[in-house]
C-alpha cells in the first residue's frame, strides 16, 4: 500500500504523576493502522486502556505523553492544540466505552443525545439531525427508532445502550472507532451481536477499528491483527488467524491459561511471569 | 549520613514498609502515610498551623502572658496598642491581648464540648437509621428534621431565658441544633455501605446487627463526618461569637471572644481595635478549621484531586 | 448435602411485583461442585444469596446438611455455609488489615489458637506472613481473592458458595484462583455450586451443570454433554454457540 497509513504511532510514552514519582503507564509501543481491524489485547496494568485516550488527547492532567510520531493520515495528534483536537474528536476518530450506563447523559434523551452529537460536528436543523439519527437508529438494528428516540439511558438494556453509543459515535462519519471494553459489560449472546454490528459498520464506510480488550478470544475472533501488550510495552503483533502460533512466552502463556470448554483439564497451566518482559528485547 | 538522619529514615522506612509484622505498625503506617498526603497541601498545613497554635495558646498563653484579663485601670482605658499593651486596652482599662489569649481557652472548650456531643448523636442516630430502614428509619429521620428546623439564635435565647445566659448553655444550645446533619451525613454513607459484601460476609459469619455497624459502618463513616466537623468549627466558633455578642454567653467579665467584640461596639469608630482584635482571633481560628477540614477531605478522598488510580 | 425444593423468590407486591426466581428445584449431593449458568437477570445470583441466608424466600424450601434453613439462622447454623464474593473490590472492608479480615470470623463464632488459624489459612490460599498486617489498597485483585477464599474457608464450612469469582479478575490471575479452589475443594471435601455466565469457567469447575433463564432452570446437564456440546434445549445451544470459546474452537 503505498498510501500513508490511518494512523501512525511510533514510540508513544505515557506516564502519570503520581504520589512519590512519576509512573510510566505506556512505555514505547508503535504501531500502524490501516482500513483495518486491530486489537490490542493485555491484562490490567499493561497500558492498552491509555492508548485510546492518549491518541485522542484525553487523559487527566497528571499524565504527560511523548512520541516520535502520533498521527491521523496527515494530522499531528502529538503537537494539535485542544481546538483542533476538539474538531477531530468525533468528526474523525471516535471512541466507544465500556459501559453504556456511564458513557450516555442520564437526563437527555438518547435521541437527542445521537443528534447533538450530529449538530455538534455539522451545521444542521433540529428536523436534519432528526431524520439522521433516525437513520443511524435504524442502521444499528434497532427495531422501533421512533420510540428508541424518546427513551432515557437508563430505560434501555444495556445491549441497547451500546448501540445507542455505536450509534453515537458514528454519525459524524469518523474514519477512525476506538472501542474500549465496549462489550465487556454485556451478557455473552448480547456481546456476539454487537460485535458483528460493529464489523458491518466498519467495512461499510471503510474504516479503521482499534479493539481494546482484556479477552484474548474476542480479539482473536473479530480483529485482523492482534498487538498483545504487558507492563506498557509490546510483546507481540501478529494476525489473528496465526495467534495460535504466536513466538512470545507471554502470548503462548496466556493462551495456555484459558479454560477450554471442549476439553478437561485437570489444572490450568499458569503464567509464570519472566522479570525479562519488562525490559527485555522483544519479539518484532 | 548523620546519626539523626540516619534513625529518622530508618523510622521512615519502618513506617512505610509493605510488610508490617504487627496491627500498630500497620495502624501507624496508614496514619504516617496519611500524613505525608497533607503535608503536601501547603494551606491545609497553614490551616494546621493554626489550629494548633489555638491549643497552644490555649495550654500555655494564660501561664506567659504578663498581664491579667480581669485587671482594671480605669486611667489606662482605651488605650491603642502600644509595647506595654500589645493590643491596646478595653473601655475598663484591661489589656486586650491578655483576654484574647485567656479567651482561647473558653472557644477551645466550647468546639471540643460541642464536637463530644454532636459526633456520637450523629453517629448514633445516623447508622441506626440506615441500617436498620424502615420504620426505625421514618421515626428518626423525622426526629432529626424536628431538630433540623430549630433556628438556633431562637432557640438559645430561649433556653437563656430559661436556664440563664451562660457559656455552658451556649453550648448546650449549639449542640442540639448542630448534630442533625451528621445525621444525614452518616445515614446517607450507612445507605452504601450496609450493602457491601463484606457486610454480608460479616453476616455470613453471624455477626450481630450492632457488631457490623460498629465494626464495618462506622469507620467508613469517619472520614466524612470528621471533614465536616472541622469545617463546621469555624460555624460553631462564629455562632458562638454571635450569641456572646448578643448578651447570650459568657457573661462579664469573662473574656469570651464575642462578648469582646459586642462590648467594642460602642467604640468602633475611634478605638477599632477593642472590637476589632477579638474579632481577628474569631476569623483566623475559623479559617483554620475550614483550611485543615479542605485538606483532610483530599486525603481521604483521593479521587477529589483527580489523580488516576 | 444441598436441597432446593420449590423456591421462589420475589421482589415487590401486588402490581410490580417481579419474580426473580420461579419453582426451582434441584440437589447437589456432598462433595459435589454444581454450576448455575445463566446470563445477568436470570436469578442465579438471587438464587445463590437465599442460599447463603442473605434473602427471604417467598416459597419452597432450602435445606442445608439435611436441615431446613430460612434467611434467619443462628450463629452455629452460620458455619455450614460460606461465600466468596465476585468483586475483590468490593468484598473485603478497605479499613481493615488483612490479619483483622481473617481473626473477625474467629471472634464471632468463639473458635480459639486465633494465630495460629490465620497462619494456615493464608498458607493455604498461597500467601504469606508479610502479607498479614496490610490493607486491602495494599494488595493486587487476585491477592484480595486470596484473602476472601481463606476469610470463607477459616470457618471451615462444609458447603462453599461461588458468586463469579472470577469475572473480574485477568486471565492468568483466574486460573490461578481456578486452580486453588479446585485444589482445597478437593482436599477439604466441600461441597461447592458456582455461579457465572461463563461457560468454560463452568465446565472447568463443575460436574453438573444447571442453566437458568429468567427465573427458571432450563436444563440441567452433566459437564461431559456440555462439552460435547449436547445440549437439549435451544437456549442451552445458544449459549454455547455464543461462547467464543466455541467459535474459535470450530475456526481452528
Amino acid at each position: 500500500m503505498t498510501e500513508t497509513p490511518l494512523l501512525q504511532v511510533e514510540d508513544l510514552r505515557v506516564s502519570y504523576q503520581g504520589r512519590v514519582g512519576p509512573v510510566p503507564a505506556v512505555r514505547g509501543i508503535s504501531f500502524t493502522l490501516g482500513r483495518e481491524r486491530l486489537g490490542i489485547v493485555g491484562e490490567s496494568g499493561s497500558g492498552k486502556s491509555t492508548i485510546g485516550r492518549a491518541i485522542l488527547g484525553l487523559l487527566p492532567r497528571n499524565a504527560t505523553v511523548a512520541a516520535r510520531r502520533l498521527r491521523l493520515h496527515d494530522t499531528d495528534l502529538l503537537h494539535a492544540s485542544e481546538r483542533a483536537l476538539r474538531d477531530i474528536r468525533g468528526r474523525r476518530i471516535s471512541m466507544v466505552l465500556q459501559d453504556p450506563k456511564f458513557s450516555l447523559n442520564p437526563v437527555m434523551t438518547v435521541g437527542h443525545q445521537i443528534a447533538e452529537s450530529y449538530r455538534v460536528h455539522r451545521r444542521a436543523s433540529a428536523t436534519e439531525a432528526r431524520r439522521k439519527t433516525l437513520e443511524m437508529l435504524e442502521a444499528v438494528r434497532i427495531d422501533n427508532p421512533e420510540r428508541v428516540y424518546d427513551l432515557y439511558p437508563h430505560e434501555v438494556s444495556g445491549g441497547m445502550g451500546q448501540r445507542v453509543m455505536i450509534a453515537m459515535m458514528l454519525i459524524p462519519e469518523p474514519e477512525l472507532l476506538i472501542a474500549d471494553e465496549p462489550t465487556s459489560a454485556l451478557d455473552v449472546t448480547v456481546q456476539a451481536q454487537l460485535l458483528v454490528l460493529i464489523n458491518e459498520l466498519i467495512a461499510r464506510r471503510g474504516m479503521g477499528l482499534i479493539l481494546i480488550s482484556h479477552n484474548l478470544n474476542l480479539v482473536a475472533s473479530f480483529c485482523d491483527r492482534v498487538v498483545v501488550m504487558y507492563a506498557g510495552r509490546v510483546m507481540e503483533t501478529c494476525r489473528a488467524a496465526e495467534l495460535d502460533r504466536a513466538q512470545h512466552p507471554y502470548t503462548r502463556g496466556l493462551l495456555a491459561c484459558r479454560p477450554l470448554i471442549d476439553r478437561a483439564q485437570p489444572e490450568l497451566p499458569q503464567l509464570a511471569r519472566d522479570p525479562s518482559w519488562l525490559d527485555g528485547p522483544v519479539a518484532a | 549520613m548523620t546519626l539523626a538522619a540516619e534513625n529518622r529514615e530508618s523510622l521512615r522506612q519502618w513506617l512505610l514498609t509493605d510488610a508490617p509484622l504487627g496491627r500498630t505498625q500497620a495502624r501507624l503506617g496508614r496514619f504516617y502515610s496519611n500524613w505525608l498526603a497533607l503535608r503536601r497541601n501547603p494551606l491545609a498545613m497553614a490551616g494546621l498551623a493554626i489550629v494548633v497554635g489555638l491549643l497552644l495558646v490555649a495550654a500555655v498563653g494564660p501561664s506567659l502572658v504578663g498581664g491579667s484579663p480581669y485587671f482594671q485601670i480605669l486611667t489606662d482605658r482605651l488605650e491603642p496598642p502600644s509595647s506595654e499593651h500589645w493590643f491596646g486596652t478595653d473601655n475598663l482599662g484591661r489589656d486586650i491581648f491578655a483576654r484574647v489569649v485567656y479567651g482561647s481557652r473558653i472557644t477551645l472548650m466550647l468546639i471540643a464540648l460541642v464536637s463530644i456531643i454532636v459526633l456520637p448523636v450523629g453517629l448514633l442516630v445516623g447508622t441506626v437509621a440506615g441500617y436498620f430502614g424502615g420504620l426505625l428509619d421514618v421515626l428518626l429521620m423525622r426526629v432529626t428534621d424536628l431538630f433540623l428546623a430549630l433556628p438556633r439564635l431562637v432557640l438559645a435565647l430561649a433556653i437563656a431565658s430559661a436556664l440563664g445566659p451562660s457559656i455552658q448553655n451556649v453550648i448546650i444550645a449549639i449542640a442540639i441544633t448542630s448534630w442533625p446533619p451528621y445525621a444525614r451525613l452518616a445515614r446517607a454513607e450507612t445507605l452504601t455501605t450496609r450493602k457491601s459484601d463484606y457486610v454480608m460476609a460479616a453476616k455470613m459469619q453471624g455477626a450481630s446487627h450492632a457488631h457490623i455497624i460498629w465494626n464495618h459502618i462506622v469507620p467508613l463513616c469517619l472520614p466524612s463526618i470528621i471533614v465536616r466537623l472541622t469545617l463546621d468549627m469555624a460555624g460553631i466558633v462564629l455562632i458562638a461569637a454571635g450569641l456572646g455578642f448578643l448578651g447570650m454567653g459568657a457573661q462579664p467579665p469573662s473574656p469570651e471572644w464575642g462578648a469582646m467584640v459586642s462590648t467594642g461596639r460602642d467604640y468602633i469608630l475611634d478605638q477599632f481595635w477593642v472590637a476589632t482584635l477579638p474579632g481577628a482571633a474569631i476569623f483566623v481560628v475559623s479559617l483554620g478549621f475550614n483550611l485543615l477540614g479542605d485538606g483532610l477531605r483530599d486525603v481521604f478522598d483521593p479521587k477529589a484531586t483527580g489523580h488516576k488510580a | 448435602m444441598i436441597e432446593i425444593a420449590d423456591v421462589t423468590i420475589s421482589f415487590g407486591s401486588g402490581a410490580h411485583r417481579i419474580d426473580a426466581v420461579r419453582a426451582v428445584s434441584f440437589k447437589v449431593a456432598q462433595g459435589e461442585a454444581f454450576g448455575l449458568v445463566g446470563e445477568s437477570g436470570c436469578g442465579k445470583s438471587t438464587l445463590l444469596r437465599a442460599i447463603a441466608g442473605l434473602q427471604d424466600t417467598a416459597s419452597g424450601s432450602i435445606a442445608l446438611a439435611g436441615q431446613n434453613m430460612g434467611a434467619k439462622r443462628t450463629r452455629a447454623d452460620r458455619r455450614l455455609v460460606q461465600m466468596v464474593f465476585q468483586d475483590p473490590y468490593g468484598s473485603l472492608n478497605p479499613t481493615h488489615t488483612v490479619d483483622r479480615i481473617l481473626s473477625e470470623p474467629l471472634a464471632i463464632q468463639g473458635l480459639d489458637n486465633v494465630d495460629q488459624r490465620i497462619e494456615q489459612a493464608l498458607g493455604e490460599v498461597g500467601m504469606g506472613s508479610q502479607h498479614r498486617f496490610r490493607y486491602p489498597h495494599q494488595i493486587s485483585g487476585g491477592q484480595r481473592q486470596r484473602i476472601a477464599i481463606a476469610r470463607a474457608l477459616i470457618m471451615e464450612p462444609k458447603i462453599l458458595l461461588l458468586d463469579e469469582p472470577t469475572s473480574a479478575l485477568d486471565l492468568s490471575v483466574q486460573a490461578e484462583i481456578l486452580n486453588l479452589l479446585r485444589r482445597v475443594g478437593r482436599n477439604r471435601g466441600l461441597t461447592m455450586l458456582m455461579v457465572s455466565h461463563d461457560l468454560p469457567v463452568i465446565a472447568h469447575m463443575c460436574s453438573r451443570i444447571a442453566v437458568m433463564k429468567r427465573g427458571e432452570i432450563v436444563e440441567t446437564l452433566p459437564v461431559d454433554r456440555l462439552r460435547r456440546g449436547e445440549a437439549d434445549h435451544p437456549y442451552t445451544r445458544e449459549l454455547l454457540a455464543s461462547s467464543l470459546e466455541t467459535t474459535m474452537a470450530k475456526a481452528n
